[in-house]
């Protein structure tokens, strides 16, 4: 099987349609028409952007080239993750916390599994390097700016609990713990769901790529479950790691509770 | 939770030196072994800050000390189960108030409050705020704290009922030696319960008339 390369024009029947569907909703007045238009023209410069990009550090292999657009990645999904937030953590503590834990999980994973596991020489090459991490950060956010989100909700609501807890006797770890478990469990939520339908209700995305762009089915089934365990180990231990230092900005070191570190709405 | 430890050590001293948080105290007192403190002043004077500035659970000024000891020697939450808050608004967390309560002792405590056991089994939300808050009371005293901060603790109760707390409070302040600071705005009541009184005017400054 060989890649069937797409011209300008195979790109442009397809935005045809798209006009189509904007002008169908415009025509049944469904207020959407606008948002569908800017939607598809964003999706078509940045990912030409990404393109150029690729482009150029796939010509240069060069790890500090890489280390950058990495460290772009990764800023742009901490600034993602902290918008997110109906609460936010007063401050960068927010920011500086999501991504740390995003950091630690979605690298050391992404190291790992390109020196143990798929064993690329060197380590660094941007055709694995690039998209895994792109994958580990994508979904590693989505469960930190979920779990943050829960978390910072849930004490909100729940102070009275948690004050009570306090006062007879329990620990600040103790108190939260209730929602430090919530706060978990919707951070993982998404990628336990991703895992369970993989196949079945929907064919991933890295392997429906990987088999248009001419791999063996068999093969990008291997690089998918490699890719699901990897996502959920990152997006794992990262929402941990985040949950954990949120919780613990909640709290000072008297074991009082802080609401007043979060922004009010 | 009540240890031998509890009843071997019975007596304890509480005294606060110049507490304030915010604009409200300075208060000073110190209780010997089983006294109680009075403390009234209008709603809205800060009395409830003051009580969780001495259970430690917001940052105030001044020191509190148990038996000598300032608060800031104990782990914090080893603090509060000495000195514990009874709120004035109890919140909970399981359905029902059984899962919230130590099972020794538990029965005594349900008679002198002249409560039945029934009551442990039903949803928290079906029951009266007299319930409520009389089974916040024996939740605090089966921790066995050596310092109650009570805030408005027969607010919701009747007659009866307000009697029947009374009597109990007493009675585990002579049992173990405890202090207590109740905080309320009936006069009359804390001249009945406590030994020695402050006043907080509107603004949360210490007033020197005493109360009766």
């Amino acid at each position: 099987m060989q890649l069937i390369s797409l011209s300008f024009f195979d790109l442009a029947l397809a935005a045809l349609a798209v006009l189509a569907l904007a002008a169908t909703t415009f025509a049944m007045r469904l207020g959407i028409a606008r948002t569908l238009l800017i939607a598809a023209l964003r999706t078509t410069a940045q990912l030409a952007l990404v393109g150029l990009v690729l482009e150029a550090v796939f010509a240069q292999r060069q790890l500090v080239w890489i280390a950058l657009m990495a460290l772009v990645m990764l800023l742009l999904a901490g600034r993602e993750a902290a918008a997110r937030q109906k609460r936010p953590f007063i401050g960068g503590y927010g920011f500086a916390a999501g991504t740390a834990s995003m950091f630690l999980s979605s690298f050391v994973t992404a190291v790992a599994t390109l020196v143990i596991v798929i064993r690329v020489e060197p380590w660094y090459t941007p055709q694995y390097a690039i998209p895994l991490l792109g994958m580990l950060l994508g979904n590693t956010m989505t469960g930190i700016a979920l779990a943050m989100d829960r978390l910072t909700q849930e004490v909100w609501r729940g102070a009275a609990v948690i004050e009570t807890r306090l006062a007879l006797g329990a620990s600040a770890t103790e108190a939260v713990a209730e929602m430090r478990r919530d706060a978990m469990r919707a951070g993982m939520i998404p990628m336990l769901n991703a895992m369970a339908a993989a196949g079945i209700i929907s064919l991933p995305g890295m392997m429906t790529g990987q088999i248009l762009a001419g791999s063996p089915p068999w093969e990008a089934v291997k690089y998918q479950i490699l890719i699901m365990f990897l996502i959920a180990t990152g997006t794992g231990f990262g929402t941990l790691l985040a949950v954990s230092l949120g919780a613990r900005r909640l709290f000072d070191d008297r074991h009082r509770l802080r609401l007043d570190r979060l922004r009010p709405i | 939770m009540r240890t031998g430890s509890a009843t071997a050590a019975p007596a304890a001293r509480f005294e606060a030196v110049a507490l304030a948080i915010g604009a409200i105290g300075p208060v000073d007192f110190a209780l010997a072994a089983g006294t109680c403190l009075g403390l009234a002043a209008p709603s809205g004077a800060g009395k409830t800050r003051l009580l969780r500035a001495m259970a430690d659970l917001d940052a105030h000024e001044g020191v509190c000390r148990l038996n000598g000891r300032p608060a800031a020697d104990f782990a914090a939450p080893a603090w509060r189960r000495r000195v514990m808050l009874l709120p004035a608004e109890s919140a909970w967390w399981a359905d029902t108030p059984r899962p919230h309560l130590q099972p020794e002792g538990l029965d005594a405590y349900l008679a002198a409050l002249d409560l039945d056991a029934g009551v442990l089994d039903r949803p928290i939300e079906r029951l009266s705020s007299g319930q409520r808050q009389r089974l916040a009371l024996i939740r605090v005293l089966s921790h066995a704290p050596d310092v109650l901060l009570l805030d408005e603790p027969t607010a919701n109760l009747d007659d009866a009922n307000i009697e029947r707390v009374e009597r109990l409070i007493r009675a585990y302040r002579q049992d173990r030696g405890a202090c207590c600071v109740w905080v309320g705005h009936d006069r009359a009541q804390l001249a009945r319960v406590a030994d020695e009184h402050r006043v907080l005017d509107a603004r949360g400054k210490p007033a020197h008339r005493p109360c009766n």
